[in-house]
């Protein structure tokens, strides 16, 4: 094991990791046991409300300081109105009537015929077909307006988003201590609950769609920071040079040479701005932004589930919309035309666009179903979806099945594990995570897990945040039980790895709320519906890093032991998992990224953790409680994600595979 | 300018990597070696160089990977600031410039062409040979026309508009060598430009080079790896190891006298015979009889000749007149190896 031949040249008298941790599990299993005995004292077990410190109380004054004292309220207001200004514009254009600058809203035909031909130009026809189709889908299907609205507050998001993004990542990649300052800013956000983004928009950014733009730009902003430091960073020195030698100052090298030059990262930038946005912009539903989300939000509440299940294909076409034609547009590389075609061939995509575009329009104006869907007029199938789907539930074989795994699982596995971790003592529980990042990771990561922990503890929400863990710690283990298996089954074959890499690609990009649509469907408002959503979320990631783990083992090393003689589970379990373990590591971390995020969104289905409480502080001003709640999250995924993102560096590094 | 004014000079040039170069530089003891430096945490990329490149001279700097040649002639360009020393260019300090001065340098008097071609991938063939016009703000018709031009010159035309993914390696790098005459510069610097090719191509671009270089006469400095290489292009050759140049000479001197015994192994398995000249053995006191052979003639072409002959001086002219002869012996020698 590397600590231990880590440890070799030390003195005999220090003590490894390893044995720390031992003795750290060991203290905390006594503890436990002195639990079960009854020989604990109280306030052993728990910390006594008396000594918890009123971190809420005092975030709130800190707060209220900054924003009526030092006028950031009345700054934020200001940007508001401009905002506003940006919103009701792009709402005019997409969906809305007599406002500014009233010239819309675009009729549906022709906004799908210019999908369709950004579709053609970046990716052929069966992008046109996904483009067009889209859009066609959703005007028939009744939900134009709202996915309009969901769309306004996407156009204008993604591109500040994408701006502000380009800026901090040049300045990142510039100055040192800019990237300095960002590097741990930017692991805090990107692991705090959305729900922690959201109500300060509202504070300070007003109920609706200014606040869940802020929103929503704010929480697409880091990755695209990160892609811009790297795309730059991977400029090749002989194209910076070329540029110096062609004379460039410093502004002409970053406008000519190193942004075009990180083209590819950049766009890779985007295609993730406009995938988070979606997703998020879905979940501002929660502070009242109308559009898709909200109506699946209303549906999924009066279980009217045809309905969810129309607007839930909706927003996943969308979403693979936007994912397809933005990654088509990463590779698409310029090509040259002969010398003396004409104009209008150079510009023929965009004259087409144009021609069909006001084409459309015009006809609309006759026609008026190709400017709107009218009430009555859609296609959707909702009731009769809904039949479908409770006549599919009722079949006696899915209600046995549903019911088996609901019973046997809460009963048999679900409640005694929460049971178990809920009685486990506090300090008890904190030297258990601590162990558990001494011998995976090292000292430094111990440190921050024992910290990180404490704090919890001394929030005040230890039992709901050990619920939170506790949701967490089984969908992951479920998922990992489910996921493993098919992703080692599939990195078998090179077609089959494609495939599931393919459909898990896919699955990444919906927006995750979607996902608590067949949770919901299949086991109703329950603890096993919570578990089950974030369990179909977290597969995922899980199996796409172990096709990818094992596909990507040097083929020399199978070959070699292919030529040992050994069989196919002796080459799975000697050579191919061993060295796959550190990609699947990743995989496991980003699976719980994953859960944590996903398990605070089921608070919708009803929870009793951090969640729940998160949901609640929407409602008021509660500030300095929403983000202790937040922080509490953040700090628990945090703890996961510097242990085992380390534990994943070393082995690679043992291995030589970095 | 002054004939006699070299165009780039290099004095005691230091060039150390490490966390505090001039510091380092600045105490260290003389006589450290290129190790002595290393153990002590730095990297010598250039060791104490001195050189003088004269107008319309070619000098080829030639070393393994490592040895510092690339270092060198970005010191001269100052791509890299030396730690220690001075380079002049056409007697001008190019560590006293500042940034403008600098810029002012590279747009009006350098140009440089690079290993894998270093090309600006979202521009055309005619967009990346105007860039370092665009840079200088040139208006766009007469940069255009002067693109067109050199484009010519290379042997591209009619591919203006491709991109350089579109182009194969010898096409991308004729496209790095026409950005790099685009202004018209009086240096050039080459950085090992037909390494990345396959040894046609080389060959083939190798010849391309000589007949621009006939064509434009400008100040060269051509790195290269290749020993073949660097005996077919140049004038003068400088040798590196180690950050340090072990000889800077004429081809015939090198592979007649090398210096040193790094020099030495690196010329023992060329064909000297084809190397070496006839003015380079030619004595100017002696005299021969017959018919006068020409300066630049080397033995190798001569060799016929030199077997049948009887004579035991021969003489040697240039440009029609003779300046001296050289003992037909010396040159058998070197086209059978000598006895000893």
């Amino acid at each position: 094991m590397s600590v231990e031949t880590a440890t070799l040249p030390k003195s005999p008298r220090a003590y490894s990791n390893i044995q720390i941790a031992v003795a750290f599990v060991a203290a905390a299993f006594g503890l436990t046991i002195l639990q079960y005995i009854g020989l604990l004292p109280a306030w052993l077990h728990r910390l006594p409300e008396t000594i918890i410190p009123n971190f809420a109380g005092w975030l709130d004054a800190l707060f209220n300081f900054v924003k009526d004292d030092l006028g950031l309220l009345a700054f934020t207001r200001f940007l508001t109105e401009g905002l506003e200004w940006l919103l009701d514009f792009s709402a005019n254009i997409f969906f809305g009537k007599r406002r500014f600058p009233n010239v819309g809203p675009i009729p549906w035909t022709a906004m799908a015929a210019v999908a369709a031909v950004i579709g053609y130009y970046l990716g052929g026809w069966r992008l046109a077909l996904l483009g067009g189709g889209t859009m066609v889908w959703t005007a028939l299907i009744g939900q134009w307006k709202i996915a309009m609205q969901t769309m306004s507050v996407l156009a204008i998001a993604a591109p500040l988003a994408f701006a502000i993004g380009l800026s901090l990542g040049i300045a990142a990649w510039k100055y040192d201590w800019v990237d300095r300052a960002i590097k741990p800013i930017l692991s805090i956000l990107q692991t705090l609950p959305f729900f922690t983004y959201l109500l300060p928009a509202v504070i300070f950014f007003k109920v609706g769609p200014t606040a869940g733009a802020v929103a929503t730009t704010i929480y697409a902003i880091p990755p695209m920071i990160l892609m811009t430091t790297l795309g730059l960073k991977k400029v090749s020195p002989e194209v910076v040079e070329a540029g110096k030698m062609s004379g460039c100052t410093k502004a002409q090298m970053l406008r000519h040479v190193y942004i075009p030059s990180a083209r590819t990262e950049i766009l890779v930038g985007v295609n993730q701005v406009i995938m988070l946005c979606l997703a998020m912009v879905v979940l501002t539903a929660f502070i009242g932004m109308p559009g898709l989300g909200a109506k699946l939000l209303a549906m999924m509440g009066s279980f009217k589930l045809g309905r969810s299940f129309e607007i839930g294909v909706t927003i996943v076409l969308l979403a693979v919309m936007l994912d397809r034609m933005s990654k088509a547009w990463v590779i698409k590389q310029p090509e040259h035309f002969e010398r003396g075609t004409p104009w209008w061939k150079r510009h023929s995509m965009l004259l087409l666009g144009i021609g069909l575009f006001s084409g459309f329009t015009l006809l609309s104006l006759v026609v008026p179903f190709l400017a709107e869907v009218g009430r009555g007029q859609d296609l959707s199938q909702g009731k009769e979806l809904d039949n479908l789907i409770k006549g599919f539930l009722d079949i006696e074989l899915v209600k046995a099945t549903t019911g088996f795994l609901r019973a046997f699982l809460n009963v048999q596995v679900l409640i005694p594990f929460r049971n178990f971790m809920l009685s486990i003592p506090t300090p008890a529980f904190i030297l258990l995570v601590t162990a558990f990042a001494l011998a995976l990771a090292g000292k430094r990561e111990a440190v921050f897990a024992l910290i990180f922990f404490s704090l919890v503890a001394l929030s005040g929400w230890w039992d709901r945040a050990i619920i939170t863990l506790y949701s967490v710690i089984s969908a992951v283990s479920l998922a990992a039980l489910i996921g493993l298996p098919i992703g080692i089954l599939a990195a078998r074959s090179e077609k089959w790895s494609q495939r599931a890499l393919l459909v898990c690609d896919t699955a990444q990009t919906f927006p995750s709320f979607v996902y608590l649509i067949p949770a919901i469907m299949l086991f109703g408002i329950t603890d096993i519906a919570v578990i089950f959503s974030i369990l179909i979320f977290a597969m995922v990631p899980l199996t796409r890093y172990t096709i990818e783990g094992l596909r990507t083992v040097p083929e020399e090393m199978t070959e070699a032991a292919d030529m040992a003689g050994s069989t196919r589970m002796q080459k799975l379990w000697n050579v191919q998992l061993p060295l796959a373990l550190p990609t699947m590591a990743v995989g496991f971390n980003q699976a719980i990224m994953f859960a944590f995020f996903m398990v605070i969104i089921a608070a919708f289905i009803g929870t009793q953790d951090l969640g729940q409480e998160l949901q609640r502080t929407l409602a008021g001003t509660d500030l300095g409680k929403n983000f202790v709640l937040g922080i509490c999250v953040s700090l628990m995924a945090l703890t996961f994600d510097l242990t085992i993102m380390k534990w994943a560096a070393d082995k690679k590094r043992m291995l030589g595979l970095a | 300018m002054s004939a006699d004014i070299p165009v780039i000079s290099c004095k005691n040039a230091w060039k150390i990597f490490g966390p505090d170069p001039e510091g380092f530089l600045k105490g260290m003891p003389a006589g450290m070696s290129f190790d002595d430096i290393r153990a002590a945490g730095y990297i010598a990329g250039v060791k104490d160089v001195s050189i003088d490149i004269h107008k319309g001279e070619m000098l080829v700097i030639m070393g393994l990977s490592g040895s510092g040649k690339s270092t060198l002639v970005r010191c001269f360009s100052r791509l890299h600031d030396i730690t220690g020393g001075s380079i002049s260019v056409e007697g001008q300090d190019i560590m006293s410039l500042s940034e403008k001065e600098l810029i002012e340098l590279r747009r009006s008097k350098m140009g440089m062409v690079f290993q894998s071609f270093g090309l600006l991938p979202h521009r055309t063939v005619l967009e990346n040979v105007a860039f370092p016009l665009e840079m200088r703000g040139q208006d766009k018709h007469a940069r255009r026309e002067r693109a067109l031009e050199v484009v010519k010159l290379v042997g591209l035309e009619g591919r203006e508009d491709y991109f350089p993914r579109e182009l194969s390696g010898g096409q991308q790098q004729r496209v790095g060598i026409a950005r790099s005459l685009a202004i018209e510069p009086d240096i050039w610097f080459l950085d090992e430009p037909f390494s990345a090719l396959d040894p046609l191509i080389r060959k083939e671009m190798q010849d391309e080079f000589l007949r621009l270089q006939q064509l434009l006469n400008k100040t060269i400095v051509f790195i290269t790896h290749d020993f073949d290489e660097a005996l077919r292009l140049a004038d003068r050759i400088a040798i590196m190891k180690d950050g340090a140049v072990e000889q800077c000479d004429t081809p015939d001197q090198i592979v007649l006298h090398p210096a040193t015994e790094y020099v030495r192994k690196f010329t023992e398995d060329i064909n000297k015979a084809r190397v070496v000249h006839a003015g380079v053995l030619a004595q100017p006191d002696a005299t021969g009889e017959g018919e006068p052979q020409d300066a630049s003639a080397t033995v190798h072409d001569m060799a016929r000749m030199l077997v049948n002959d009887t004579r035991d001086m021969i003489p040697v002219q240039r440009n029609g007149a003779v300046i001296g002869a050289m003992p037909r012996k010396d040159a058998l020698d070197i086209l059978l190896g000598s006895e000893a």
